[in-house]
């Protein structure tokens, strides 16, 4: 009997040893795709502002949203996330509404990016980067695609050579645009041609490919590639033949934001991160290292006009962008996705 | 005593089994009677629609397909490697160790190096393209890369030192006496092999094929990069529900229906080779 009481206190006196660990690090938890901070980001903005801001990484949107949900947002203060999620955040009741008063640096943000149709006004998502999803192709091996038929029904020389992304909501954004429909379709009839669509471009595919899409048109493996603006300027820098195409029926507009949780317990530590990041120095790495574009007026008006002229998709101003439409959280039809999307890979 | 002492040296493997095998499947079993939220949380309402989707025949037919793919696998590597565990069986007995080390060299290195390093061999730029031309070759050589064939093979080549190692065993154990005593009866060298050599080393053989099926089926790294994510298999499904699609409850009864498989399929191997290894036993007593 001793013995166990003992063993009780030595586990209890741990357990508050724990807690009081805990207590004293508890740092501002932000978490986001590897490499899209600036790597002294946050050693800079702590520095600055007396925080302990750390940083923890998720690989895909849907990866951070299991974990979010799972947890009721426990254990984050900042994520970013893609509009569409965002507005999942918000309409879970996870995310916090914001204080517009505690981010001063809003005023740096383009008129256009506080009107965006997912979260007008701003009121529980800040954008971080925005762009479209167009075509990207080697123009000294192929003549310039102007549609999304050039890439689902390509011609003989390009069969082969192609590859298309593999998240759901692009690749049934190009069956979708090809057809003249919007990029947030839920009718069934629609999907389902849609699906027909993609399995028959399936079959002309060098392969699906979300993450290495601008090497194979380095090496050549590929000539024309389903690609974000921002990575197929990663394929230009290597080969200045690599260029970049929004087809004529359009792209999406896509928006990655940032979302302070509503059970955050740092919360202006979390504004002032926001903060931080939308100062225009700051905000600009991203416009600079990514290659993205980014909704900041003050960041992008500082662009080094070389930059401008090597990557000519980075010019495209906020009202071009405001002409595609965002991506949405299509509620319910998300399984209906999932499952043409299933379909899609299952067939031969 | 002896119960003791045996209960003391299973009690960490045990233990181990059960924390970290045991009661994870059963929360994933029980993940699997429950309904997906709107937005991929769970709704705690019981439900046995997740099987029913299984048996779906779009889910049926990506079951089908991985079987196929896996049972090709498994059936290559067991040639490949029966030859290979043969021939290293009749070397002289110390050059047995070294060819085996080499078997199973490429086990030390990471899967995903492995499985890189057919991309830079196979892509239509790369280095068997490479040396054709260079030889002269001047045509287009078929697409090698991304096809069927070429998850085929990565599975193969992975999972082959598993057959080596599993036919190995019994190849070496085996008495050259009772091939002799089978040519000595007027049996040739196929038919020593065929009645004779083959019987008594299936299974090893079988467990081999069982182990890289059972590891193929539930792959999802090689179909994603040497299929260029072209070729769904059971695993990509399940990787999907919990990664992508956020439908925890559905992945969870694909993941449950797939250790079914695996768990009837390694029963049936277990008990085949229970039953060989008695038949081996009264043979033996025979004829001693």
């Amino acid at each position: 009997m001793v013995g166990v009481s003992c063993r009780m206190a030595a586990v209890a006196g741990m357990a508050l040893s724990l807690t009081a660990f805990a207590a004293s690090a508890d740092p501002l938890v932000i978490s986001n795709w590897d490499g899209y901070l600036a790597p002294d980001a946050l050693k800079t903005f702590n520095a600055a502002s007396g925080n302990s801001a750390e940083l923890v990484l998720h690989a895909t949107n849907e990866e951070i949203m299991g974990k979010l949900i799972a947890a009721k947002g426990k254990g984050y203060d900042v994520v970013f996330v893609s509009s569409p999620f965002a507005e999942v955040l918000h309409n879970l009741g996870l995310a916090e509404t914001l204080d517009h008063s505690k981010i001063p640096n809003l005023a740096n943000l383009y008129p256009e990016a506080t009107g965006l149709a997912h979260d007008k006004g701003n009121t529980f998502s800040v954008p971080y980067t925005w762009g479209t999803t167009g075509l990207c192709y080697r123009s000294d091996l192929t003549g310039e695609p102007t549609s999304w038929n050039n890439l689902l029904k390509p011609t003989d020389a390009l069969k082969g050579k192609t590859t298309m992304l593999a998240t759901d909501r692009w690749l049934l954004a190009a069956g979708f645009l090809a057809q003249g429909y919007s990029v947030n379709e839920t009718d069934k009839t629609k999907l389902q041609q849609t699906r027909d669509l993609l399995i028959a471009a399936k079959k002309t595919l060098l392969a699906y490919d979300d993450t290495t899409f601008y090497s194979k048109l380095v090496s050549g493996e590929a000539q024309l590639v389903q690609a974000w603006d921002g990575w197929c300027n990663y394929g230009i820098t290597e080969n200045p033949q690599i260029k970049y195409v929004i087809p004529k029926e359009g792209s999406d507009l896509w928006v990655d934001t940032m979302v302070i949780l509503k059970s955050s317990e740092h919360k202006d530590a979390a504004y002032a991160f926001i903060n931080y990041m939308l100062d225009g120095k700051n905000h600009r790495w991203a416009a600079e290292n990514i290659l993205y574009k980014v909704p900041n007026k003050a960041a992008m008006e500082g662009l080094d006009p070389a930059l401008l002229q090597k990557y000519p998709n980075m010019t495209m101003t906020p009202a071009e962008l405001l002409t595609h439409e965002q991506l949405r959280d299509v509620g319910a039809a998300q399984r209906d996705y999932s499952r043409t999307v299933s379909e899609i890979m299952a067939a031969n | 005593m002896q119960d003791r002492k045996t209960l003391i040296l299973i009690a960490p493997a045990f233990a181990w089994l059960t924390a970290f095998m045991v009661v994870p499947c059963l929360l994933i079993l029980a993940l699997a009677f429950f309904r997906r939220g709107i937005y991929g949380g769970i709704d705690y309402e019981f439900t046995f629609e997740n099987f029913g989707m299984v048996f779906d025949p779009l889910y049926a037919r990506i079951f089908l397909k991985s079987a196929w793919i896996a049972g090709l696998a498994a059936l290559i590597a067991s040639v490949v490697g029966y030859a290979a565990a043969y021939a290293i069986a009749s070397m002289p007995r110390h050059r047995q160790p070294a060819l085996l080390f080499f078997a199973i060299l490429p086990f030390w290195s990471n899967y995903l190096v492995r499985t890189y390093a057919w991309i830079v061999l196979l892509n239509r730029e790369g280095l068997i393209v490479g040396i054709a031309r260079a030889l002269g070759f001047d045509g287009e050589l078929p697409q090698m890369l991304y096809t069927e064939g070429a998850v085929v093979l990565g599975l193969v080549y992975n999972y082959l030192p598993f057959v080596i190692l599993a036919a190995y065993a019994p190849l070496s154990r085996l008495n050259p006496e009772i091939a002799e005593a089978s040519r000595d009866l007027g049996a040739g060298g196929w038919t020593t092999f065929r009645r004779v050599i083959l019987p008594i080393t299936l299974p090893g053989v079988a467990t081999g094929f069982i182990f890289v099926f059972v590891l193929s089926i539930g792959n999802f790294v090689t179909p994603a990069l040497l299929g260029g994510g072209q070729f769904q298999m059971i695993g990509n499904l399940v990787y999907a529900q919990f990664l992508t699609a956020n439908d925890w409850p559905f992945g969870s009864a694909l993941s449950m229906v797939l250790i079914a498989v695996m768990l009837v399929l390694l029963t049936l191997q277990t008990y085949a080779n229970e039953h060989a290894s008695t038949g081996r036993q009264s043979t033996e007593r025979a004829d001693g």
